[in-house]
């Protein structure tokens, strides 16, 4: 679950949202990085869960206590309001079936906190529009046949599921390429033009 | 009432005249390492007798063990390795019957992944086995013989209380972890059960909470096999002077095919025949599998008790944690604060994944600290005693991670 976008810089923007001390779930936690930042800056108590072996084993050798799993199958088996956070980093887009895992990290966590690449942005619609070809960005490398994003949504296409879902959005913010929020607020359509990522809080 | 007995004490000069000579199927292990082995071993007794699963008590009992390392002054840096079915407490140091090195000398010892150079590792031999702790094997002190099927029935829970006590007369209050593969892993999680403020750290490695249908299965052709022999004589062949090697030998053979994977077994043996061009139409060992397995059940019963075999393979098909707890394994673990490491190997059909899973799907059900692994090996349930980088290198990350927390500093800077 790791590797997804080529920029992880919303891992400061997370740990600010993440209350001191919680407990915390980060699905798709890569080899550990915000987990370890979670751990060190927040003293949380941290689980993750990760896909691929290499990941799982780089975050154990840090002390974190990961576990090897997917989103898709594994939420299940967690129960109910077992995380003060659960986050789910760079990796929605990555699942067999977001809404399913949506609707799990609100079982399972009293907060949560979803960022994704937006499919919206104004960079990717010129390609479309320019090139007639699947966007390729140094923020999303990978060719259409060969990626691992088999579920990219737009910024309004995530708050329309939120809605269906009847998750709670407490915060939401849109990041330009650098990881670094918009810093002004605007209508969901300025947002989902300029914004590279967004970053929700949501509860349920 | 306890005593110790030093390694120097041991009268094992006996056993030389017992097994005499090294021929394979025909001399057992010698008799004296079951009674007084190479290793220490402590005796208990009296207010230390061990009440059993079955209600029985067993009084005097024994238990022989191996320690590497130091213990160090706060007495936090304790780790015990529980052996599987087969195994010994000589992990990590020469059999006295066979002189192999220890059985997991590749994972612990000096430098190792348990670097005996930062933790003291005890390995005991288990309740119920047969070089050194009481087992079938051992002098019933009522009747001066062997016990054999005399020995009350122990269970998994029972191997984990002896290993207890004998660690309350070591004056080790916690360990740091408790290690262990296979039925080794049962007793792990059966300690992280039973003593879970005793157990900082826990890696069961190819394991499960409870022993499926089909290990049940193999385990009943195995003691079936040792029962048919006719020299098993009811399991009082000690006193017969025979002794039922075949049995136990065919035992082993069906038992080590269940520890290897089908593209271990053709990568090494292929349809390859053994010191031959063709085929010879006789029930000769034509094929290099069927010598394997001929040797591997000779070489066996030189080391190992039949009766002990019967008795470790019912202590595992007993095993069932969850169903102490009303069948919900999670409440096995609730309020753990104890670290767990479950590792899983891809190819291993005896222990698969899925058992190892159901174990951490439990632990995360009681809210409990966890960390998965499962390890890419095509080399099925005997994996966890082979070498194998990735469990190594999880073992060491782990072990590095649980030592930060515990305070225990780590050797060469901690170099994870």
């Amino acid at each position: 679950m790791s590797g997804k976008t080529s920029v992880r810089g919303d891992h400061r923007l997370v740990a600010d949202l993440v209350e001191p001390g919680s407990r915390v779930l980060d699905i798709g936690c890569g080899d550990g990085e915000l987990l370890d930042l979670l751990v060190r800056e927040k003293q949380v108590d941290g689980r993750g869960i990760e896909i691929s072996q290499a990941g799982v084993n780089a975050c154990v050798a840090r002390g974190l206590s990961v576990v090897q799993g997917d989103a898709d199958s594994d939420l299940a088996d967690y129960p109910d309001d077992a995380f003060d956070f659960v986050i789910l980093s760079q990796t929605l887009q990555a699942t067999r079936a977001p809404r399913v895992v949506l609707d799990q990290l609100l079982r399972i966590g009293s907060n949560v906190i979803v960022s994704f690449p937006n499919f919206g942005v104004w960079r990717n619609r010129l390609q479309l529009m320019f090139l007639g070809r699947m966007p390729v960005t140094d923020y999303l490398p990978y060719s259409w046949y060969d990626t691992p994003n088999i579920h990219f949504c737009t910024i309004r296409d995530f708050v329309s599921m939120c809605e269906e879902t009847d998750a709670h959005m407490v915060k939401a913010m849109a990041l330009n390429a650098r990881g670094e929020p918009v810093g002004f607020t605007a209508p969901w359509w300025v947002w989902n033009l300029i914004g590279e990522q967004a970053l929700f809080l949501l509860k349920r | 009432m306890t005593q110790e007995t030093s390694p120097e004490a041991a009268p094992n000069s006996a056993a030389k005249g017992e097994t005499g000579g090294t021929q394979a199927s025909a001399s057992p292990a010698p008799l004296s390492e079951m009674d007084a082995p190479s290793s220490q071993v402590r005796a208990f007794g009296g207010d230390t007798a061990l009440r059993l699963d079955s209600g029985a008590l067993l009084d005097p009992w024994q238990i022989a063990y191996e320690t590497y390392g130091t213990l160090n002054a706060e007495r936090s840096n304790a780790v015990l390795i529980c052996h599987a079915l087969t195994g010994d407490q000589y992990v990590a140091s020469s059999n006295p019957i066979t002189s192999k090195p220890g059985w997991w000398s590749m994972l612990v010892g000096p430098g190792r992944p348990v670097d005996t150079n930062l933790y003291y590792v005890i390995c005991a031999n288990v309740l119920g086995g047969c070089l050194g702790t009481t087992g079938p094997a051992s002098t019933n002190p009522a009747t001066g013989k062997r016990w054999g099927l005399d020995l009350p029935l122990v269970t998994i829970k029972d191997m984990v209380h002896a290993q207890a006590i004998l660690l309350d007369h070591l004056g080790i209050e916690t360990l740091f972890a408790v290690i262990g593969g296979s039925m080794g892993g049962m007793q792990v999680l059966q300690w992280a059960s039973s003593y879970p403020e005793r157990v900082f750290a826990a890696l069961p490695i190819a394991t499960a909470a409870r022993h499926s249908s089909q290990n049940i299965a193999f385990h009943e052709v195995g003691r079936q096999a040792v029962m048919a022999d006719p020299n098993w004589c009811g399991g009082r062949y000690f006193e017969k002077g025979v002794r039922p090697s075949k049995g136990l030998a065919v035992a082993r053979m069906a038992a080590h095919i269940t520890y290897l994977s089908d593209p271990a077994l053709h990568r090494k043996f292929g349809r390859n025949l053994q010191d031959r061009d063709a085929v010879t139409f006789g029930f000769d060992a034509d094929f290099q599998i069927e010598s394997y397995l001929r040797h591997q059940g000779m070489t066996f019963v030189d080391r190992f008790d039949p009766n002990a075999y019967l008795y470790l393979t019912r202590a595992m098909d007993y095993f069932d944690l969850g169903a102490d707890f009303g069948g919900t394994l999670a409440r096995a673990f609730l309020h753990s604060a104890t670290r767990f490491c479950v590792m899983s190997f891809t190819s291993d059909w005896l222990f698969p994944t899925s058992e190892s899973k159901a174990i951490v799907r439990a632990l995360n059900a009681a809210a409990a600290n966890v960390s998965f692994v499962e390890v890419e090996s095509d080399r099925g349930h005997d994996a966890f005693l082979l070498d194998e980088p990735e469990m190594f290198r999880t073992v060491v990350g782990f072990l590095t991670g649980a030592a930060h927390a515990r305070g225990i500093a780590a050797p060469n800077g901690g170099a994870a």
